[in-house]
């Protein structure tokens, strides 16, 4: 006896079945299918869901927690700032402006923004700020070095031998050792000044200062109203002439009002009215 | 003539693209049985080979997949129902990509009936004191004179064999040799159109791209011979279910290729009609208990048949083996006459080597050794394919001659007629390619 079978199945793949099991062989299918697929799938998911306002603002709220949690780690606190290089006047005045309330967390501390207020100041050429271990503020400041004084229509400044503004001053006598300079444009030409004032030494008990011209030639003042004009170039060497001449034939000590150097070929004086006037009395007799 | 050819042409651009890709499909559709195997060409790498040579270049490829169904549709060697063999085909190339893991796109095909007829042609061209060239290896093929096929006859395999320079004649390659004549054998294999129109059709349904087509006698020739016999001369013998191929291999070329459309499916009919059993039984009592040779013991070797039939004495009977080997042998017997009468009027004996390789399914049948020794001659052996790198165990016998043959043959081609260009003065009406040829030559 048997039993009745049903007819078998065709065991051949049928065309659909076939052309399927050869797509999914293909490489290209199958990387898109186990890869591409899904992450398109999980990033569009994920997309959606941010794009809802509700979970916008879920979002919103974890994440302040965290930095929140992060921001009261006491790792992360800054409890005191250093001020290096400075004087006291300005660290204090850098206290002062950036008006930091410690302990501080290293997350809310903006270096950069530290660096360009401190940068702000006058007197500060360069400043380095850095969170030191152990959770302090280190700010390496350079100063600028008053090389002038400088008057100008708005008052008395300092100012470096580059010619930024150190300080203000109230008056001449905040800085007695500094050379004076004068007039609009002086700070623009301070090295020249620099070296005219260091040619100048002889006469350092006499100048009263430096005075920039049209603002681009330098005359010195010296006390008892004389002047010394120089020239846009070669000033320097126009001052050691004229030092030569003093010292030769003591020019400095007669009644010359203006000593006038702007041709170095031909040095020209100015007489002073008592000299003007005996020169034309002299001159009088001459003729007879 | 030339037409004629641009779909071999074509394929033998396929063939390119799927070496470029790496993976191949090897596609023997036989009456019994239908083979797959996949190939991997990895460009000549030989992996840890000391002393040993790679097995004579054949490791140029792997196999990294294999399958075998039973051939449905089939008859003869042809296909018959056409959507039977697209399901058999479908089957194998399923599971042979899943075993290999691998889509493959591109598939050499051979198969074993469509009436295969061997010709031999000669051309001769006048070369007048010049060096061959590769244009006057085509102009001499081409000078071929090709006979009259036949209706609906196409060209299966059309390659050149020999070679003669003027009184020097076997030479393999003439290129760059001196001469004033150059003469040429051709070997032309036709095979009925339709038939290789159905494999077309057939192949493509499976979304597969054919890249070339072989006969499987030839196949199996390549796989079966060893080097030596191929180059002395002898005859592989591939007895498959329906149809039972002749190839003869003379210089390492085949020269001469016919079929006999008997095999073992006949073998397997006569058991099941002589006996009444259904086929299925007949093919199990034929692998299980068949053989060619009777002796004493054989009668008193009994063999039970079953049946589905209802009646308890037709369902239990039984038969001696030598009953069963009454009825086997002369179907063989049969089957090696008319391998005989082919070989006979091949010209067989002329050969100077007269051995005879027996392969194919059918060939397993115990006895058949002595059997074919009687018949054809003293020199017969039993051949195996080659082994080739990663051939599954099951897919080394000799029912595999054929798909081994035909993976060696896609790794290493034969030069057949349409691999040359076609002369220029061949080109029917094509005047502007004449005359951009006639410069670069003159120029």
């Amino acid at each position: 006896m048997c039993a009745v079978r049903s007819p078998r199945e065709d065991y051949a793949p049928s065309r659909i079945a076939y052309r399927v099991n050869r797509l999914w062989l293909s490489p290209v299918f199958r990387v898109a299918t186990l890869w591409l697929l899904p992450m398109a799938v999980i990033g569009g998911g994920a997309g959606l869901w941010a794009s809802q306002p509700g979970s916008q603002e879920l979002i919103q709220n974890v994440r302040m927690a965290v930095m929140a949690r992060m921001r009261d780690q006491p790792d992360f606190q800054v409890k005191q700032m250093a001020v290096r290089g400075a004087s006291p006047e300005l660290t204090r005045e850098i206290r002062r402006v950036l008006a930091l309330e410690f302990p501080v967390s290293v997350i809310d501390l903006d270096l950069d923004a530290i660096r360009v207020k401190v940068s702000a100041f006058d007197a500060v050429q360069h400043v380095e700020a850095h969170i030191v271990l152990g959770g302090a503020l280190m700010l390496d400041v350079t100063q600028r070095a008053p090389a002038v004084i400088w008057r100008n229509a708005g008052g008395l400044a300092l100012l470096d031998e580059e010619g930024h503004r150190v300080a203000l001053a109230e008056r001449r006598d905040a800085a007695p050792e500094l050379p004076l300079i004068a007039a609009a444009g002086a700070e623009r030409a301070i090295p020249e000044a620099l070296a005219i004032v260091a040619a100048a030494a002889p006469l350092r008990d006499r100048m009263r200062g430096l005075v920039r011209q049209g603002e681009r030639r330098w005359d010195v003042a010296l006390t008892g109203g004389q002047v010394i004009q120089l020239p846009e170039t070669g000033a320097v060497e126009a001052l050691e002439r004229v030092l030569a001449m003093d010292e030769a034939g003591d020019l400095l000590g007669r009644d010359i009002r203006i000593i006038d150097m702007r041709n170095p070929a031909r040095p020209t004086i100015r007489l002073g009215d008592e000299a003007f006037a005996y020169l034309k009395t002299l001159r009088g007799l001459e003729k007879g | 003539m030339i037409d004629l050819y641009e779909i071999q042409r074509a394929m033998r651009q396929m063939r390119k693209a799927a070496m470029q890709r790496g993976v191949v499909a090897i596609l023997d559709l036989g009456t019994s049985q239908t083979t797959c195997l996949i190939l991997r060409f990895d460009g000549g790498h030989v992996p840890g080979t000391d002393g040993v040579g790679p097995l004579a270049g054949q490791s140029r490829f792997r196999v990294i997949g294999a399958a075998t169904t039973r051939s449905r549709g089939m008859r003869f060697g042809e296909i018959d129902v056409m959507q039977e063999t697209e399901r058999a085909l479908r089957t194998v190339v399923q599971a042979a990509q899943k075993m290999a893991q691998v889509r493959v796109d591109h598939a050499i095909a051979c198969f074993s009936g469509a009436g295969p007829r061997s010709y031999g042609l000669a051309g001769q061209i006048d070369l007048s004191g010049e060096s061959v060239r590769e244009a006057d290896i085509a102009a001499v093929l081409a000078s071929c004179e090709v006979p009259d096929l036949g209706p609906d006859r196409t060209v299966l395999h059309a390659q050149p064999v020999n070679f003669a320079l003027d009184h020097r004649s076997g030479l393999t390659d003439p290129r760059g040799q001196v001469g004033n004549t150059l003469a040429a054998d051709l070997h032309l294999l036709s095979v009925d159109a339709g038939v290789v129109r159905n494999l077309l059709h057939c192949v493509k349904r499976c979304d597969l791209e054919l890249a070339g087509i072989a006969s499987s006698a030839y196949a199996s020739g390549i796989a079966a011979l060893v080097e030596d016999e191929q180059s002395i001369g002898a005859a592989c013998i591939d007895m498959g279910g329906g149809t039972t191929g002749i190839s003869i291999f003379m210089r390492g070329h085949m020269i001469y290729a016919d079929s006999v459309r008997i095999g073992g499916a006949h073998v397997t009919s006569d058991i099941s009609k002589g006996f009444g059993i259904s086929l299925s039984l007949a093919e199990k009592i034929k692998c299980y208990h068949g053989g060619l040779v009777p002796t004493g013991r054989d009668d008193r070797d009994m063999i039970e048949l079953t049946g589905e039939t209802g009646d308890w004495e037709h369902d239990r009977r039984e038969i001696s083996r030598s009953e069963l080997i009454g009825i086997m042998r002369p179907r063989v017997e049969e089957t090696l006459e008319a391998v005989r009468e082919r070989l006979d009027a091949a010209g067989f004996e002329a050969l100077p080597s007269q051995k005879i390789v027996l392969t194919g399914g059918a060939s397993q049948v115990p006895g058949l050794m002595g059997l074919a020794a009687r018949m054809l001659g003293h020199q017969v052996r039993l051949g195996r394919p080659l082994r080739v790198q990663g051939l599954p165990q099951a897919a080394t016998g000799p029912g595999f001659s054929a798909a081994v043959g035909l993976s060696m043959f896609a790794a290493h081609p034969q030069d057949e007629w349409w691999d040359f260009e076609i002369p220029a003065e061949r080109y029917p009406g094509r005047s502007l390619r004449r005359a951009v040829k006639w410069l670069k030559e003159n120029w």
